[in-house]
C-alpha cells in the first residue's frame, strides 16, 4: 500500500534536518490555519486556484519564486556556515546532509527561483507590452504554473518525508545511479525536475505563439520592445533545450527503476552521455534565464535615461546570436571529459564568441545612459550594479573557456564563484529590478525607494563579500562541495564569505521590509496615472493595476517606443474600436493537472503504484475532459469596461494628451 | 494570380482566416503551437537517436541488431503505418467535404492499422524478452527499447486521440473546433510516420546490412 514509505522516512538522522522538516511542516500548517481562520478558502479558490488570467498567474509564479528563494538561501548560508565551522573539524552537518543541502540549493535556485521568476515576469508583462489581452493559451498557462508548483512542492516535501538527492544539482551518474544512491533522494530530484520541466516547455510554446500571433496592429518584429525579443528567444531556447532534460531524466529513471544501462559504468552504458545530454539543456538554460534579465535592464535603462535604447538593432542581433550560440557551447562544462583537443578547442572558441554579443549589450546600455537624463531610481541601482559586477563574471567565464586553464579551475570554488557571479548580478538583479519596475502594474502602488536601495546594497556588497573569497580560494585549490576543510590557512577567507552571506540576508530582509512598508504606505505610493516612471512601452498606457482585459481598445503600435513618442508630441495613442471583449473562463482543470502530476511523481518516488496510476489517469482524464469544452469564454460588456476604467485615456474618449 | 491571393492549405481546408484585425484566429494559433510542440518532440527523438548511435556498440556480450531483427515483421509494420497515414488523409478529406460517416469509417480503418502496428511491436518486444534480450542486458538493448518504445508510446497516445476524435465526430459532429482538432491529430499522426521512417532507416536497416 505505501510502497517503500515507512516511518523511517522522517529525517531523524540529524537535528538540523529534523528542524528543517519541522519548519516546512509548520509553514504548511500555518498557511492552512490562516486560510481557515480568515475564511479565505473561497477567496483562494475563486481568485487564484482557478484563475487563467496571465497577470495573476504571473504573480503566483513570483510568489513561488520568492518562497523558494528563502529556502534556497537558507541552504546557501548553511553551506557557508558548515565550511566555516569545518576547518580541521567536522562542522555541524553530516557529510550526507551537507550533500543534500548543496544539491537542494542548486536545484531550487535554478528550477524553482530563477525559472519561475522568469515565467512570472514574462507572463505578467509580455501581453501588456504586446498590446494583447492575454497569452495565446490562458488555460495551458495555468497548467504550466501548476506543474511548476507541483515540482516545487515535491522538493519541499522531500525535507520532511525521506531525503533529497546527494548527487549535486547536476545529478551525474554513476553516483546518481541506483547502486550508489539507492534511496528516494535522486527520485525526488528527477520527478521535481521532470514535472516542472514540462511546465516550462508548455510556457515556452505559449510565449512563442503569443509573440508571433498576438502583437498589436502595426507592431512588426523590429518594433517589439527588447524585453519581448528576449522572451521570444528564451522561448525558442526552451522549446529546443528542455526536451533534452526530459529525456535525460527519463533515461536515468530507467536505470534506477528498471535496471537499464544507459548511464551505468558497466554493460555497455555510457555515463558521460548523461553529462552531454544534461548540458545540452543546461547551458541553453542559463541563457534563457539571463536573456530576459537583459531585456529588463534594457527597459529600465531606457526608461530612466529618458532615451530610446541605444542600438536597438544590435541589441536584437546580439540576443539572437546568443540564442543560437548558446546551443553550441555545452561541452565546456566538462572539458576534462577527455574529448580530443580539437573538440575542446571548438567548444572553447564558441564559448569565447558568445561573450562578444554580451559585451555589445553592455556598451549599448552604457551609451543609452550617456547624455540621457538619468534618474537614479532603485531599479537603476540594480542595472548599474549588474553592469559592474557582471563584467567580472563574464571575464572569469572567458577564463574558463581557455581549456588548459579550465583543467586547473574545474570543480574548484573559482567555478562556483564564476557562475554565481553571472547568475546573481546577471539574472537575479535583473528579475528583482523587473519586480520593482512592474510592481505598480500589478498592485496599483509603487514600492518604497529607500528599502529598495538598501536591498540593492545588501545584495551587491554581500554578493561581493561571499564570492570574492571563493574566487581566491578556488585559485588556491579548494574543491567545490567539500564538507570538511583540511587547510586552516583558508579560514580567514571562509569567515569573510560567511559574513557576506549575512549581508545578503540583510538584502533579502530589506526586500521583505520594502514590501511591508510599501503596503503600509500604499495610499501615499498610489499610482493614479498608470505611468509612474514616464514609461516608453504599451503597458504604461493603461491604468494601474491593469484591468482584467488589459486593453479596453487595442492600440496601434507602428513605431518603436510609440507611447513615449506620442507623449513627447502631446498626443495619445491611436486606439481601436471599443466593443465587448471575450475573455477566457476560469477553470480548476489547471490546478487538477498539477495535483495529479504531484500524485504521479510522489507515487513513483515511493513506489506507490496505485497513486502513480491515479495521477496518470487523472492527468489524461482532465485533458480529455477539457477537449470536449468548445466555449470557454465569457463576454465583458462595454459598460463593464467603462466602469472598470473610469476616465482613463486608454478608453479612448479623450483626443489628446496621454498621461505625462 | 498574385502570391497573396493563393490561400494556404491551412486556410483553404479549414476556412481559417488570417489578417483580420481584432479577430483572434485561435485555431491557427493552436495549429502553430502544435507545430512548436512537434519541434520539441522531434528534439526528444533526436536525442534518443543520438543516444542509440552512442550505445549501439555497447552490446556487453549480448545480442546486436542483426540478431534481434525480424525483417518481415518490420516491413509489415512499416506498411501498416504508411497506409494509416494515407487513410488519415482520407479522414481529413471526407471530414472537410462534410461526409461524416465516411470520415468515421476511415477513422476506424486508421485506428485498426495503428493498432495492428502496435500489436506487431508488442509481439516483437515480447519475443525478444522471451529470448532473454531484455532492456537490462546491455546499453544497446536499453537504447533500442527506449527509442522504439517511445515511438510506440506515442502511437498509444495517438490511438487515444483517434478515439477522442471518433467520439467527438459522433457527439459534436464536424464543427470548426473538432475539425481544428482533427488537423492537429493529423499532424501528430503523420509526424509519427516520419519518426518511424527514421527508426526504420537508422535502427533496423543497418542491422539488416550486417
Amino acid at each position: 500500500m505505501f510502497g517503500r514509505l515507512t516511518w523511517e522516512a522522517i529525517p531523524t538522522y540529524s537535528a538540523v534536518a529534523l528542524s528543517g522538516a519541522a519548519v516546512t511542516v509548520l509553514g504548511a500548517v500555518a498557511i492552512v490555519v490562516i486560510l481557515t481562520y480568515f475564511k479565505l478558502w473561497k477567496w483562494l479558490y475563486v481568485n487564484w486556484l482557478t484563475t487563467v488570467d496571465h497577470k495573476k498567474i504571473g504573480v503566483m509564479y513570483i510568489i513561488l519564486a520568492f518562497i523558494m528563494l528563502l529556502r534556497g538561501f537558507a541552504d546557501g548560508i548553511m553551506m557557508r556556515a558548515q565550511q566555516m565551522m569545518a576547518i580541521d573539524g567536522v562542522g555541524y552537518l553530516t557529510h550526507d546532509h551537507f550533500q543534500q543541502v548543496f544539491t537542494a540549493h542548486g536545484t531550487i535556485m535554478i528550477f524553482f527561483v530563477a525559472t519561475p521568476f522568469f515565467s512570472g515576469l514574462a507572463n505578467f508583462i509580455l501581453p501588456q507590452q504586446l498590446g494583447s489581452r492575454d497569452v495565446a493559451f490562458p488555460f495551458m498557462n495555468a497548467v504550466s504554473f501548476w506543474l511548476t508548483a507541483a515540482g516545487a512542492v515535491l522538493v519541499l516535501i522531500s525535507l520532511a518525508i525521506g531525503e533529497f538527492s546527494t548527487a549535486g544539482w547536476t545529478g551525474y551518474p554513476p553516483y546518481s545511479g541506483v547502486g550508489r544512491s539507492p534511496g528516494v533522494g535522486v527520485d525526488y530530484w528527477i520527478w521535481s525536475l521532470f514535472i516542472s520541466g514540462w511546465g516550462t516547455t508548455l510556457t515556452g510554446i505559449n510565449f512563442a505563439v503569443t509573440i508571433t500571433r498576438r502583437r498589436a496592429p502595426g507592431m512588426t518584429l523590429m518594433k517589439m520592445p527588447i524585453f519581448v525579443w528576449t522572451v521570444l528567444c528564451s522561448s525558442i531556447i526552451i522549446m529546443f533545450a528542455f526536451p533534452a532534460l526530459t529525456v535525460d531524466l527519463v533515461l536515468l529513471m530507467g536505470d534506477r527503476l528498471l535496471g537499464t544501462h544507459f548511464f551505468t559504468a558497466e554493460d555497455g552504458g555510457n555515463f558521460m552521455n548523461f553529462a552531454n545530454i544534461f548540458w545540452m539543456w543546461g547551458h541553453p538554460e542559463v541563457y534563457l534565464l539571463v536573456l530576459p534579465a537583459f531585456g529588463i535592464y534594457s527597459e529600465v535603462v531606457a526608461t530612466f535615461s529618458g532615451k530610446p535604447i541605444f542600438g536597438y538593432k544590435t541589441m536584437v542581433q546580439a540576443t539572437v546570436i546568443i540564442t543560437v550560440v548558446s546551443m553550441m557551447v555545452w561541452l565546456h562544462h566538462f572539458f576534462t571529459m577527455g574529448s580530443s583537443a580539437t573538440v575542446n578547442a571548438i567548444f572553447g572558441i564558441a564559448t569565447m564568441i558568445i561573450g562578444i554579443p554580451t559585451g555589445m549589450k553592455i556598451f549599448n546600455w552604457l551609451f543609452t545612459m550617456y547624455r540621457g537624463k538619468v534618474r537614479m531610481h532603485s531599479t537603476m541601482y540594480w542595472a548599474i550594479g549588474f553592469m559592474v559586477l557582471f563584467m567580472i563574471g563574464g571575464a572569469t567565464g572567458v577564463m574558463h573557456a581557455i581549456v588548459p586553464l579550465d583543467y586547473n579551475l574545474h570543480n574548484t570554488t573559482f567555478l562556483v564563484a564564476h557562475f554565481h557571479n553571472v547568475l546573481i548580478p546577471g539574472v537575479l538583479f535583473g528579475y528583482i529590478a523587473g519586480y520593482q519596475y512592474w510592481f505598480p502594474k500589478a498592485f496599483g502602488f509603487t514600492l518604497d525607494e529607500r528599502w529598495g536601495k538598501l536591498s540593492f546594497w545588501g545584495w551587491a556588497i554581500g554578493f561581493t563579500l561571499v564570492f570574492t573569497p571563493l574566487y581566491i580560494l578556488g585559485l588556491m585549490g579548494l574543491p567545490r562541495r567539500t564538507a570538511v576543510i583540511l587547510d586552516s590557512g583558508m579560514a580567514p577567507l571562509l569567515y569573510v564569505s560567511f559574513i557576506g552571506a549575512l549581508v545578503v540576508f540583510f538584502g533579502i530582509f530589506a526586500l521583505g521590509m520594502q514590501l511591508y512598508v510599501s503596503i503600509k504606505n500604499r495610499n501615499k505610493l498610489r499610482d493614479t496615472t498608470g505611468d509612474p516612471w514616464d514609461g516608453r512601452t504599451l503597458e504604461w498606457s493603461i491604468p494601474s493595476p491593469t484591468p482584467e482585459f488589459n486593453f479596453a481598445r487595442v492600440p496601434v503600435a507602428d513605431e518603436l517606443d510609440i507611447y513615449a513618442n506620442r507623449k513627447r508630441n502631446g498626443k495619445s495613442l491611436t486606439w481601436g474600436e471599443l466593443s465587448d471583449i471575450e475573455m477566457p473562463n476560469d477553470t480548476i482543470c489547471g490546478f487538477l493537472i498539477g495535483a495529479f502530476s504531484f500524485l504521479l511523481g510522489f507515487g513513483f518516488i515511493w513506489w506507490m503504484w496505485w497513486m502513480a496510476f491515479i495521477g496518470f489517469v487523472g492527468i489524461i482524464g482532465v485533458i480529455i475532459f477539457r477537449s470536449f469544452i468548445d466555449h470557454a469564454e465569457h463576454e465583458v460588456s462595454v459598460d463593464e469596461i467603462r466602469e472598470a476604467l473610469g476616465a482613463h485615456p486608454s478608453l479612448g474618449e479623450q483626443t489628446a494628451g496621454g498621461v505625462a | 494570380m498574385s502570391i497573396d491571393s493563393v490561400p494556404t492549405i491551412h486556410e483553404d481546408l479549414f476556412g481559417f482566416k488570417h489578417n483580420e484585425p481584432d479577430k483572434i484566429d485561435i485555431h491557427g494559433e493552436r495549429a502553430l503551437a502544435f507545430w512548436f510542440y512537434l519541434m520539441s518532440d522531434a528534439m526528444i527523438f533526436a536525442i534518443l537517436f543520438a543516444n542509440f548511435g552512442i550505445l549501439v556498440h555497447g552490446t556487453a556480450g549480448g545480442p546486436d541488431m542483426s540478431e534481434i531483427l525480424n525483417m518481415p515483421r518490420v516491413a509489415l509494420q512499416t506498411a501498416l503505418l504508411l497506409l494509416s497515414s494515407l487513410t488519415f488523409g482520407l479522414v481529413t478529406i471526407s471530414a472537410l467535404s462534410k461526409n461524416r460517416n465516411v470520415a468515421i469509417i476511415w477513422l476506424c480503418v486508421t485506428f485498426a492499422l495503428g493498432a495492428g502496428f502496435l500489436i506487431l511491436e508488442i509481439g516483437e518486444f515480447s519475443e525478444m524478452v522471451a529470448e532473454g534480450a531484455t532492456p537490462q542486458v546491455s546499453g544497446f538493448l536499453s537504447a533500442f527499447y527506449v527509442l522504439v518504445g517511445t515511438h510506440g508510446l506515442h502511437m498509444v497516445f495517438g490511438l487515444g486521440m483517434l478515439t477522442v476524435m471518433l467520439i467527438q465526430f459522433l457527439t459534436k459532429g464536424l464543427t470548426l473546433p473538432v475539425l481544428s482538432r482533427l488537423y492537429r491529430v493529423g499532424l501528430f499522426w503523420h509526424f509519427l510516420d516520419l519518426i518511424w521512417v527514421a527508426i526504420f532507416s537508422y535502427v533496423y536497416l543497418p542491422g539488416a546490412l550486417n
